[in-house]
């Protein structure tokens, strides 16, 4: 019971101190609307809404999580606030899910906004609910680890910037979302697969265009994998930096 | 002697080839306000950090209220209460919300976290800032609610690191006010701090850490004692009084004696045998020497650290500042 009154405190505190601020909520909209628009002027040829929709949902998870957690997680650190979550009496693993939780669900809302704009513009009818839900979820989880990962490897909040885009940019290109994995070098392939973004990103497709390169339990069995990985690195991390 | 509610054996902390805390070995008596007091990079937040649970003590055992903890600080973190040396409270939330938010940290059910901080914020004086964002607050106020914030799950034991340092004279003042308060109210307080001065206004004990160790533990009458070789007497007068002149029958009428000048009015005499005023007074008289004031001097608790330490109190007080810059 007061672990459950300490997770719901820490998650409220960040959701009402980081995420449900104007700025954030702008950002959610816009980003999304952003990135739509881009392609849009860019393309030489008439772009079907429906066929960036999947590029469109990861990047906005992707962006919005890592980049929230990653930099709020470090602020508190600056500002030495996180070492008052980490004397209380909180299993660090609660402690984390509790930071991380606000971030997930940041990163739900977000993907949620390109179908909302895309059932304005667009038939998505044939969209298949159930795994766009377990993707988005997913994709926000991994996202959302490897945002607690940077924070954790990080001191600075620029640093923690810079080091998000590290991940952030190539993963964007080499998860098959814009071009297909098999039409990437050979040389580059090892290092889509090695990405958590590529299975949600496949997972996405099999949801809205019905066309996935992998099984689904494998994709969902990978996401799970590199969000438990992502999870432990971090705590080893925080245990080994930040509880020295 | 009362039961200890902290004890610490053979505590180390090491970084590599470099000792933080070597070896330390103090208890804390249920109730009390004991001390830690040393330069910079004594030892003292590392100290303070292994206690609390921000870091993992490389040999040694830690006991809070005789069960070892060493290995889960975590399950002792519900009775312990901590206070930093700088705020680590938000900066967006108000008073009202860091209380309630921090007491919430402890499982503390609405209703009563609530009304624990209000109670709280009347005590510390703060009821009138309870919906200001706290990155308004003054230093002093910060100081306050971050004191506060520490103890709103009623602790046991309460850790307060340099609890006055960087804020104005008045709010140290009500600092020290409050801390006394808690203390009387039943919580026993284990604080670091370089200002000498509180620390001997305020600690029951204190011990005096230096380069990861503790030099000297004791009461501050023990501390005292234990520094006090010679006894000391301070004569002031109406007039000028001619030392060399009076030093050399000084010396042969009054023996086990030593004059010393302060200024051309005052002057000290010491003695490492206990000290009789009348053939002092006696002597004055007879030279025409008009005896305005005369009082005993002990020696304060800074030419005990400076004595036992051999670290100036202005170097720690450099370190400090320099520190916090």
């Amino acid at each position: 019971m007061k672990t459950a009154i300490a997770f719901w405190n820490i998650l409220m505190k960040d959701m009402r101190n980081y995420y449900l601020k104007p700025p954030n909520i702008s950002w959610g909209i816009i980003f999304p609307f952003a990135w739509m628009l881009m392609f849009f002027v860019k393309s030489q040829t008439p772009v079907e809404v429906i066929n960036i929709l999947p590029g469109v949902v990861a990047m906005s998870i992707l962006f919005g999580t890592t980049s929230m957690l990653s930099v709020t997680i470090t602020f508190e650190r600056r500002s030495r606030s996180f070492d008052r979550l980490l004397l209380a009496p909180i299993h660090l693993i609660w402690l984390m899910l509790a930071k991380s939780f606000g971030a997930i669900l940041f990163g739900i809302i977000n993907a949620f906004i390109p179908f909302i704009i895309a059932f304005f513009v667009t038939d998505i009818s044939n969209i298949h609910w159930g795994i766009v839900l377990i993707s988005v979820i997913f994709i926000a989880i991994t996202s959302t680890f490897l945002g607690l990962f940077i924070a954790v490897s990080v001191s600075e909040v620029f640093e923690a910037q810079t080091f998000s885009n590290f991940f952030r940019f190539p993963m964007v290109f080499l998860c098959g979302l814009f071009i297909p994995i098999s039409q990437l070098p050979i040389f580059l392939r090892p290092l889509s697969y090695a990405m958590p973004l590529t299975y949600g990103a496949d997972l996405l497709k099999m949801a809205i265009h019905h066309s996935g390169n992998f099984p689904f339990v494998l994709n969902f069995m990978i996401l799970l994998g590199f969000s438990i990985l992502l999870f432990l690195a971090s705590k080893r991390n925080i245990i080994k930096k930040w509880i020295y | 002697m009362q039961g200890y509610i902290l004890k610490v054996q053979n505590l180390s902390k090491k970084f590599g080839y470099f000792t933080a805390v070597d070896n330390l070995n103090f208890s804390v008596f249920l109730n009390e306000i004991f001390g830690f007091l040393g330069p910079n990079g004594a030892g003292k937040t590392t100290t303070i950090n292994m206690l609390t649970g921000l870091a993992h003590p490389t040999s040694g055992n830690i006991y809070f209220d005789e069960m070892d903890y060493t290995a889960n600080i975590k399950k002792a973190q519900q009775f312990i209460g901590i206070v930093p040396d700088e705020s680590n409270l938000y900066d967006d939330l108000t008073g009202f919300q860091n209380l309630t938010f921090c007491a919430s940290l402890y499982g503390i059910k609405k209703d009563e976290r609530e009304h624990r901080a209000r109670h709280l914020l009347e005590q510390f004086d703060l009821i009138e800032a309870e919906d200001k964002p706290y990155k308004f607050y003054s230093k002093g106020m910060k100081r306050k609610l971050t004191i506060a914030a520490g103890i709103i799950h009623q602790p046991t034991i309460l850790f307060l690191d340099e609890p006055t340092t960087g804020i104005d004279v008045a709010s140290a003042r009500q600092i020290r006010t409050l801390i006394k308060d808690l203390n009387a109210g039943g919580t026993t307080i284990f604080m670091t701090t370089h200002y000498i001065e509180e620390a001997e206004r305020l600690c029951n004990r204190i011990a005096f850490i230096v380069k990861g160790q503790i030099v000297k533990i004791g009461s501050i009458n023990e501390l005292m004692e234990q520094a006090q070789q010679d006894k000391i007497l301070q004569f002031s007068f109406d007039d000028r009084v001619h030392f060399d002149d009076i030093e050399p029958d000084f010396c042969q009428q009054i023996q086990n004696c030593r004059l010393d000048r302060l200024n051309e009015r005052v002057i000290q005499v010491r003695s490492s045998v206990p000290l009789d005023l009348m053939p002092l007074m006696s002597f004055f008289d007879s030279r025409g020497i008009k005896v305005m004031e005369a009082k005993i001097i002990k020696p304060s608790l800074e030419e005990v650290f400076v004595k036992i330490t051999g670290i100036e109190r202005e170097i720690m007080k450099r370190e400090k500042e320099g520190k916090k810059k």
